[in-house]
């Protein structure tokens, strides 16, 4: 099937994935430019031109030995974990909530993303570390709930409910995958729903508690906090079967829809593109996941195994969180849908995902793709 | 049992992997299922509702208030027009810095500290979506400073609009009644957004209130395409709006505003109506409040002012006031009597009182009138005469024939009140108190005194149906003439005797010589009455009864008067009711006016030419004497800001507290005064009917 017209790097890649993922971000690029009253500024060029920077980044990445990322998975843990302390820090110099790190030339990293990313390699790491035998055992457990839990707090001190959520859920996937009794999740699933009305109304700042509150019930506040829930549905509503057609969308070309081009993209979309857009968006992103759980399935080390199987599940917790908020089965918690919504950081951290994703692929691979 | 720890192989861990890897990715497709259909019902099931959601955050439509109908006369004169008001407003939402714009908006406007202090309070209680009136009836030029100073005045909306007009002021007051901004009631009653609707004004009280469908008309309006930040993207088509319908009197607006300024200071009524078919030409209430400026909402003080007068410009006298008809029923009594068979010719010695069981019944004239026949009786207004016929006939036969004639009778006009007074008799009594009929009973009310109650307009409706002989119903709206009146069931010669012993009253030597008419070979024929409010004691009637001009303006006696004319050829009847005039001055006194309002309506210039001689002794034209009033009243209770605030929502003047009070009470007195001892009994109030 491959001919010497090819090199054999470039015929190796995974194509089938790379096209996959390219389309989902085109789609991407189609919305934005009708977001922006159909312009390619403000937001598809430069989202387009930052694909194309982190898809090569990625393909980079798919160079990399497994060994270097297993080594390396401790120490970038330990580094995003000070540099979230750093950003504490400085938030409290500045007076004020603070996400980012100025690295200068004009590239803020926001160290809580990538954690989402960090967490599934260390907890991996750390059960591939764990002799098989203690697997059952409270030690399989606490060092992992300690490596969760320290970003999980510093994040959610920023305050950032959503990323503090899905560093949680990307590391307890792990936990899970490595094989922690079930009865823990389950008694973890009780106690989080015994414990969820105490901390909405102990630890959550008012924004947050507010936005839960008002999840329940958007009608309550219609022009307030539920405002961005009631316009996105009106949104995805109004589109019907069909959308209402490419640059047609009057909820996001009237403003009505508030974040449109970012969070609430999918809802700009389906306005325009209807139930059809976005059940094929959906699929799209199950299909890039299975590929993920996949290439989990084929590798041979345990690390490899658990890095794969929970790179794909934070893929999976961006699109389920994203959706569930834009369609109002969740509170808004700002996380922007991966490859869709305008913005870099999580382009970034899911590109990154990709380019581990295929590293992995190609070092447990039995036979080439094509 | 203790559970042993099983032993995990990697082989195993790789197995469990694989499997909850599966068990994951069946999640993922799961949960992917439940979005779809989540998004399924939201795209499909409430498409829908979202799109009707979506279109209505999309088009922005403010309404247009649609142009109210007019209200003509019967020669299709305006009595309650439309004229372009150029008015601003405050969106109490949109407002930014209030001081500064208030501040800026006082220079541009030239506004008054007061009214400055007045918008300031206003916007205090005001809630969100109502927009405060800053003013109204501003010049091109305030009005084009403001508009073009708009992007410093945020919240400020300058707009053209209309705005009710009545040129006759205070005279059609309580007969148009009046317009004003809708009550957050009536808005949450109906939801209808007209109703919030900046510049939109219903009828509040009198014909603007009951023939608001038919005014009111429907409301445009302007369609646009705007943002979320009301951004303006499009402008749609634009949906006129449909002016309500004109609504056609039967008034005549000349002789309404002649009628009001020939009242005088009076606090006082009168209807006239056409004779050939009930048709009704006046209908005037005075002193009565500017719909003009009620129409824009008036201030807390000016409405006390208006609560305070003695002479109740707030109550429609025309048919809320009920008053004790007096001597205005003898020629009805005579009419009745001789349906009875009491013939003309029948004398009655008159001495000046009449001795029936304990109590004495006194004639107005103290040395009596001698020997007095039927027209006599009339034409001198002889009391006893009427008190000796009706002990011999009974009251029970005089009841149907004042029915007959429109007393205590309910017209179909569309006025929201209505108070229709009593007529009594044995059957009445024995229901309302469960009494049986005395003789003093009928002694009273056979000078319109003791129970019987009505108002100016079935006093006037009486004149009509005894002039015209035919039982006219009163109407005032054009479309709606009851042309083809009935005969009443009595005897042309009988008419025609009730007839002439009215002409003897003006032209005979009666009591109303001074309602003679000046036109030549035209006379008028009338009856006059006075009503008593208050008891005459035996100690005062020995001492000499006082005279009106030494009592207090509240117990001085009612005048009343009925009257048609030409004598030759009835073609109009009046009913005219003074409240306390006492007979005090003679060209404020019912004759003269009587005589007046009939001569407008044969010789007008002769009318008019009456009214400029004596109009300037009472402190001139109606307007010049209530801006007179409002100052003297202004000076002695000098407003305090917080009372200096619009009073948009004032209870309507015919349903105000005040106002049924001071009704109830005047009727309550009325009905208890009798000078005879079984008039002690509880008042009769007489019977109010409420339309809605």
């Amino acid at each position: 099937m491959t001919t010497r017209l090819i090199p054999e790097p470039l015929a190796q890649l995974p194509w089938r994935i790379l096209l996959l993922v390219a389309a989902i971000n085109g789609f991407g690029l189609l919305m934005l430019y009708s977001a922006a009253g159909g312009s390619m500024m403000p937001w598809a060029l430069p989202q387009g031109i930052r694909f194309c920077v982190f898809l090569t980044g990625a393909i980079i990445v798919s160079r990399v030995p497994e060994d270097w990322l297993r080594h390396g998975a401790m120490p970038a843990y330990a580094v995003l974990l000070l540099m979230l302390i750093g950003v504490e820090l400085l938030g409290h110099v500045s007076g004020g909530s603070q996400r980012w790190l100025n690295l200068g030339f004009g590239f803020r990293l926001q160290p809580s993303e990538l954690m989402k990313l960090a967490i599934v390699l260390a907890v991996a790491r750390f059960y591939e570390m764990l002799p098989s035998g203690e697997t059952r055992t409270f030690g399989a457990v606490w060092p992992a709930a300690v490596l969760i839990g320290l970003p999980a707090a510093f994040v959610m001190l920023q305050p950032d409910l959503g990323t503090a959520l899905m560093i949680c859920a990307g590391g307890a996937t792990v936990m899970f995958l490595a094989g922690v009794p079930l009865r823990l999740f389950i008694g973890g699933a009780l106690g989080l729903a015994v414990a969820a009305p105490l901390a909405v109304n102990f630890l959550l700042h008012d924004y947050q508690r507010n936005r839960i509150l008002i999840f329940l019930d958007p009608e309550s506040d219609p022009l307030g906090t539920g405002y961005h829930i009631s316009q996105s549905k009106i949104a995805i509503g109004s589109g019907g079967i069909w959308g209402k057609g490419f640059l047609n969308g009057t909820q996001s070309h009237l403003d009505y829809l508030p974040e449109g081009h970012t969070d609430f993209a999918f809802a700009t979309m389906a306005e325009e593109w209807g139930l059809v857009g976005g059940v094929l968006l959906i699929a799209a992103f199950l299909l890039v996941i299975r590929w993920g759980i996949d290439v989990g399935q084929r590798a041979n080390s345990r690390f490899a195994k658990l890095t794969a199987a929970g790179l794909s599940m934070t893929i999976f917790f961006y699109v389920a969180i994203n959706l569930s908020m834009v369609m109002g089965l969740a509170p808004v918690v700002g996380i922007p849908l991966p490859l869709f919504s305008n913005g870099g950081s999580a382009q970034m951290t899911v590109l990154l995902c990709l380019g581990i994703l295929m590293a992995i692929d190609r070092q447990n691979r039995r036979r080439p793709q094509w | 049992m203790k559970r042993q720890p099983k032993i995990v192989t990697p082989a195993m861990q790789s197995y469990s992997f694989s499997r909850r890897a599966w068990l994951l990715g069946a999640g993922t497709v799961g949960v992917g299922t439940l979005l779809g259909a989540r998004m399924a019902w939201l795209s499909v099931a409430q498409n829908e509702r979202y799109s009707l959601l979506a279109e209505s955050n999309r088009v922005n439509a403010t309404l247009i208030p649609p142009r109210r109908g007019w209200i003509v006369d019967r020669h299709g004169a305006p009595i309650a027009s439309n004229r372009t008001d150029f008015r601003v407003d405050i969106i109490p939402d949109r407002l930014a810095d209030k001081d500064r714009v208030l501040k800026l908006l006082g220079e541009i406007l030239r506004l008054p500290a007061e009214e400055l202090e007045r918008v300031r309070v206003d916007l205090d209680r005001a809630a969100g979506f109502q927009p405060v009136q800053v003013a109204e009836n501003l010049d091109w030029e305030r009005f084009a400073a403001v508009s073009v100073r708009l992007p410093e005045l945020p919240g400020v909306q300058p707009t053209r609009g209309f705005a009710r007009h009545y040129p006759a002021g205070a005279a059609v007051a309580h007969l148009t009644g009046y317009v004003g901004a809708p009550t957050a009631e009536q808005f949450k009653a109906t939801r209808d957004p007209l109703l919030v609707t900046p510049g939109f004004k219903l009828g509040k009280d009198g014909l603007e209130k009951t023939l608001e469908q038919r005014l009111r008309g429907q409301a445009g309006a302007k369609r646009v395409e705007v943002t979320a930040r009301g951004k303006l993207v499009a402008e749609l088509a634009t949906r006129p709006d449909v002016p309500g319908r004109t609504a056609r009197l039967t008034i005549d607006a000349g002789l309404q505003e002649y009628a009001a300024r020939r009242l005088g200071t009076n606090s006082g009524s009168a209807v006239v109506i056409d004779c050939r078919t009930g048709e009704l030409l006046c209908m005037v209430s005075m002193p009565a409040y500017d719909p003009n400026s009620f129409s824009d909402g008036i201030s807390h003080w000016e409405w006390q002012m208006l609560s305070d007068d003695d002479h109740v410009p707030l109550m429609n006298k025309v048919t809320q006031g009920l008053y004790p008809p007096g001597s205005t029923v003898k020629p009805m009594n005579t009419l009745a009597l001789m349906a009875a068979g009491v013939s003309p010719t029948d004398r009655v010695q008159c001495s000046g009182a009449l001795r029936v069981g304990t109590g004495v019944f006194h004639c107005h004239k103290r040395g009596g009138h001698g020997p007095v026949d039927m027209k006599t009786a009339v034409a001198q207004s002889c009391d006893i005469y009427f008190y000796e016929m009706i002990r011999r006939m009974g009251y029970d036969r005089i009841a149907p024939v004042a029915r007959e004639l429109g007393l205590g009778q309910k017209f179909e006009l569309p006025f929201s009140t209505q108070r229709f007074g009593t007529v009594p008799d044995s059957a009445w009594k024995a229901r309302k108190y469960k009494d049986r009929w005395t003789v003093a009973d009928g002694l009273n009310a056979s000078i319109g005194q003791g129970y019987v109650l009505a108002n100016p307009l079935q006093l006037a409706v009486m004149a009509a149906r005894i002039a015209s002989g035919r039982a006219l119903q009163p109407s005032i709206l054009a479309d709606r003439v009851h042309r083809d009146a009935p005969d009443l069931p009595f005897q042309p010669e009988q008419l025609d005797h009730v007839r002439e012993s009215m002409w003897a009253v003006v032209n005979g030597g009666g009591t109303g010589a001074a309602a003679r008419l000046l036109v030549p070979g035209m006379s008028i024929a009338a009856k006059t009455g006075t009503a008593q409010v208050r008891r005459i004691t035996m100690a005062e009637r020995r001492g000499g009864v006082l005279k009106n001009g030494q009592l207090p303006f509240k117990l001085r006696d009612h005048a009343l008067f009925v009257c048609f004319a030409p004598y030759e050829n009835p073609r109009y009847a009046a009913g005219i009711v003074l409240e306390h005039n006492g007979h005090t001055v003679r060209n404020l006194d019912t004759p003269m006016i009587g005589r007046d309002i009939m001569t407008w309506l044969l010789d007008r210039d002769r009318a008019i030419a009456s009214l400029a001689e004596v109009e300037p002794t009472w402190g001139g034209d109606i307007a010049t004497r209530m801006a007179a009033e409002a100052a003297v009243y202004r000076a002695a209770h000098a407003p305090a800001p917080a009372a200096a605030a619009t009073k948009t929502d004032a209870t309507v003047p015919s349903d105000a507290p005040a106002v049924e009070q001071a009704t109830a009470a005047a009727n309550q007195t009325q009905a208890a005064l009798a000078e005879a001892p079984p008039a002690d009994t509880p008042a009769g109030q007489g019977t109010t009917e409420r339309t809605p």
